[in-house]
């Protein structure tokens, strides 16, 4: 035994035919935490240089959803808003899940889109979407800033709205969008290996479970007894969350922060599990 | 001794024929509900019915592969197209992974199975620089020490800030070879990158090469090209049908390739031709190319054995892809060790010089006659050059052979066995002294 334990010290890589199931090389997306760094940079730089309109896009985006809704879901359907001005409502739902939603649909396409790259040289592929879950933080920070210049406003205006202590905890749910995003993103480029037609579904879908994530609809409408089968959505709970700490107003409670949190765990270790299966073979199918 | 850095043991790798599952979720499920009410799978494959398809079944790309790699080897691989050679490299660099066996390695590792991975035509040359090299597997504080260097091999200090969508594909390859050249792991894996570039470039390519491999790192080296393997490598493996058929010093290992892949008939297809080309080759971008090399006699039959009488008649089929000038074709016979015999030049000929300056575009064939009674009797062997001058210099080593019979002169037969040249030459003969004074003289 003594014998075998000093063989395996000796090598510094021992290439094994796939087999476990959860093998991600932390170590090696540390090692290679500069290629995350400009993975973000080029896309960061690309954006740019492209485009002018790119990070006014970002602006006129929610803006324009904010007004559609609001007429739509507030004056024409009257479906409440918690008592918040249905425009600041809304934007506070659109702004957090835009981030997550473009996070999942940049993540879901990791193996198609990196296919080349992929397949000439060795890096761990894990630092592409961790690289784009950090690069959306930039659209993501800009269209808070409109959300506060917006807010700022309404309060000068005379409304009563303040925030929250709670507020405080931003960034954990920044964290909790990103975690959730990555887990289900690459659960999902996972399965484009096998199923191509999964991409089309998938911007499709992720417009539908924006309908279940508290974004026009507060969870406050919800019958009492979906309420926690509601907030199995972790979004949903995000988005909540992010109205109380900004608004006080919402459903938070710990029983749907812990039921959020422990589907959110799921999704990721549920997704790094099959994207560690995939990453292994998937050179073989493309 | 040195010590053992890459050991691969009972390695195979087994791919599948065709896609597995039928690549969308919208078949699969349609399959599914038609097997559910007991109908006909609307996407069966049809071969099913008429014998095994090649859907879905396996082959062994590699199959139980043993080898071990010290510390400062060249190790070239060598075999024709689907032999494993780029599966062999793409298990060791981890990007795919073997189906059996084990791969052990010492140090750092890193891949060269194309030039200019991940570059991006929007970044500029120094941020393509960083970014290139950071996914072949440097450190940020690395290319930082090592930029000026990079930059100066590369020779485009000038542009290094323009986008490289703006460079010529010279340029981007030259940067992006600059990248990999300065990458300093302890075992360095190529495939065939080197035959990017022009010949100066190429030149420069192998020279570093050397330098790596002179510093006491591990490399391993894939390559078509029998004269770089040659130059750079001191041990070959020669790889067939996924198995390692020879592993031995270079020259040995060449002589057995060339051996095994000798053309029986007197015709050598493109793809028989692409098999065994050495020299600077231009692979991107090619200027020129062989499509076929035929010996035949004065009827235009092929043939590979002649009289010594018979004129031998060698073709040579090749395209040019660009305009160019005074290519050189040279149309050697060598005997079986390769030293030449006799050689011949496609401007030899006043009557043919001229229209050989300067070709359009196109395919063409040109033909020498090897005149009969020349050779003697024995096997030989051509090897052909094609040149176009500082970019491409295709060569093909016995790439055909051909038997002469020695028929004799005037009916007397003469010993023309196993001589090369054996014309007919002019004689004379004097009479010195005649008769008995001869004699006497003694």
């Amino acid at each position: 035994m003594g014998q075998t334990n000093r063989e395996a010290e000796k090598w510094d890589l021992v290439i094994l035919p796939k087999r476990g199931w959860f093998d991600l090389h932390l170590r090696d997306l540390w090692r290679y935490r500069d290629l995350i760094s400009l993975f973000v940079k080029r896309d960061f730089v690309t954006f740019y240089k492209q485009t002018v309109l790119g990070p006014l896009w970002y602006i006129i985006q929610p803006v324009l959803v904010t007004v559609v809704f609001t007429v739509v879901f507030e004056k024409i359907a009257g479906i409440s808003t918690d008592g918040v001005p249905g425009y600041l409502f809304y934007l506070s739902g659109i702004v957090p899940w835009t981030y997550f939603a473009s996070c999942l649909n940049e993540t879901s396409n990791t193996f198609v889109k990196n296919a080349g790259i992929f397949g000439k040289v060795y890096f761990p592929r894990f630092t592409v979407p961790v690289s784009v879950v950090i690069i959306n933080l930039v659209k993501f920070g800009i269209q808070i800033i409109l959300f506060v210049g917006f807010y700022i406003y309404f309060i000068a205006g005379g409304s009563p709205l303040r925030p929250t202590l709670l507020i405080l905890l931003l960034p954990v749910l920044i964290f909790q969008m990103a975690v959730l995003s990555l887990g289900a993103g690459v659960l999902v480029s996972s399965l484009t290996t096998k199923y191509r037609d999964l991409t089309y579904v998938m911007s499709f879908a992720v417009q539908l479970w924006m309908y279940a994530s508290s974004v026009v609809i507060p969870a406050s409408k919800v019958p009492e007894r979906f309420l926690y089968f509601y907030m199995m959505n972790p979004m949903a709970s995000v988005v909540e969350m992010f109205r109380y700490s900004v608004f006080g107003v919402g459903v938070v409670n710990p029983v749907c922060i812990c039921i959020s949190w422990a589907v959110t765990l799921a999704v990721l270790f549920g997704g790094i599990i099959l994207f560690s299966r995939v990453e292994k073979s998937f050179m073989d199918t493309v | 001794m040195p010590e053992t850095v890459i050991k691969v043991e009972g390695l195979s790798k087994q791919y599948r024929y065709g896609v597995i599952g039928h690549g969308t979720l919208y078949k699969d499920l349609q399959s599914w509900w038609a097997r559910a009410r007991d109908v006909e799978d609307p996407n069966a494959k049809i071969v099913e019915r008429g014998g095994p398809g090649l859907d879905g079944e396996r082959f062994w790309a590699l199959k139980d592969i043993n080898c071990e790699v010290k510390k400062g080897e060249v190790l070239g691989i060598i075999g024709k197209n689907g032999a494993g050679k780029s599966t062999l490299l793409k298990i060791l660099s981890r990007v795919t992974t073997p189906t059996e066996g084990v791969v052990k390695i010492k140090g750092r590792v890193a891949s060269l199975l194309e030039v200019g991975t991940g570059f991006h035509p929007e970044l500029t040359g120094r941020e393509n620089v960083y970014l290139n090299g950071t996914i072949l597997g440097m450190t940020k504080s690395e290319i930082d020490r090592k930029f000026d260097e990079i930059v100066a091999f590369s020779g485009i200090e000038k542009f290094i800030y323009t986008p490289v969508k703006r460079y010529s594909s010279g340029m981007y390859v030259r940067l992006a070879f600059a990248v990999a050249a300065h990458l300093e792991p302890e075992i360095l894996l190529v495939d065939e990158v080197l035959a990017v570039g022009d010949v100066e470039f190429q030149r420069k390519c192998l020279g570093k090469m050397k330098d790596v491999a002179g510093q006491g790192r591990t490399v391993l080296f894939i390559s078509h090209n029998m004269g770089a393997i040659r130059n750079l490598c001191r041990r070959t493996m020669l790889l067939d049908g996924g198995r390692v058929i020879l592993d031995a010093p270079t020259h040995q290992t060449i002589a057995t390739y060339l051996e095994q892949n000798l053309i029986e008939g007197a015709v050598a297809t493109a793809e028989q031709i692409e098999q065994r080309i050495e020299g600077v080759i231009c692979w991107k971008n090619p200027y020129l190319r062989f499509r076929q090399i035929t010996i035949f006699n004065d009827e235009g039959v092929p043939r590979r054995s002649f009289h010594s009488q018979e004129d031998i008649r060698v073709s040579v089929v090749f395209e040019c892809f660009h305009a160019v000038q005074d290519i050189r074709l040279m149309v050697y016979v060598v005997d079986e060790n390769a030293v030449p015999v006799l050689g011949t030049y496609n401007r030899d000929d006043p009557a043919v010089s001229d229209r050989f300056y300067r070709l359009e575009p196109g395919i063409y064939d040109a033909v020498c006659v090897l005149p009969g009674n020349t050779f003697g009797e024995r096997e030989f062997f051509l090897t052909v050059h094609l040149e176009y001058p500082k970019t491409e210099h295709i060569v093909v080593n016995k790439i055909l052979s051909f038997d002469v019979r020695f028929e004799g002169y005037n009916e007397a037969y003469g010993g023309g066995a196993d001589i090369f040249i054996r014309p007919q030459l002019k004689w004379t003969l004097k009479t010195l002294e005649k008769g008995d004074m001869a004699r006497q003289k003694i």
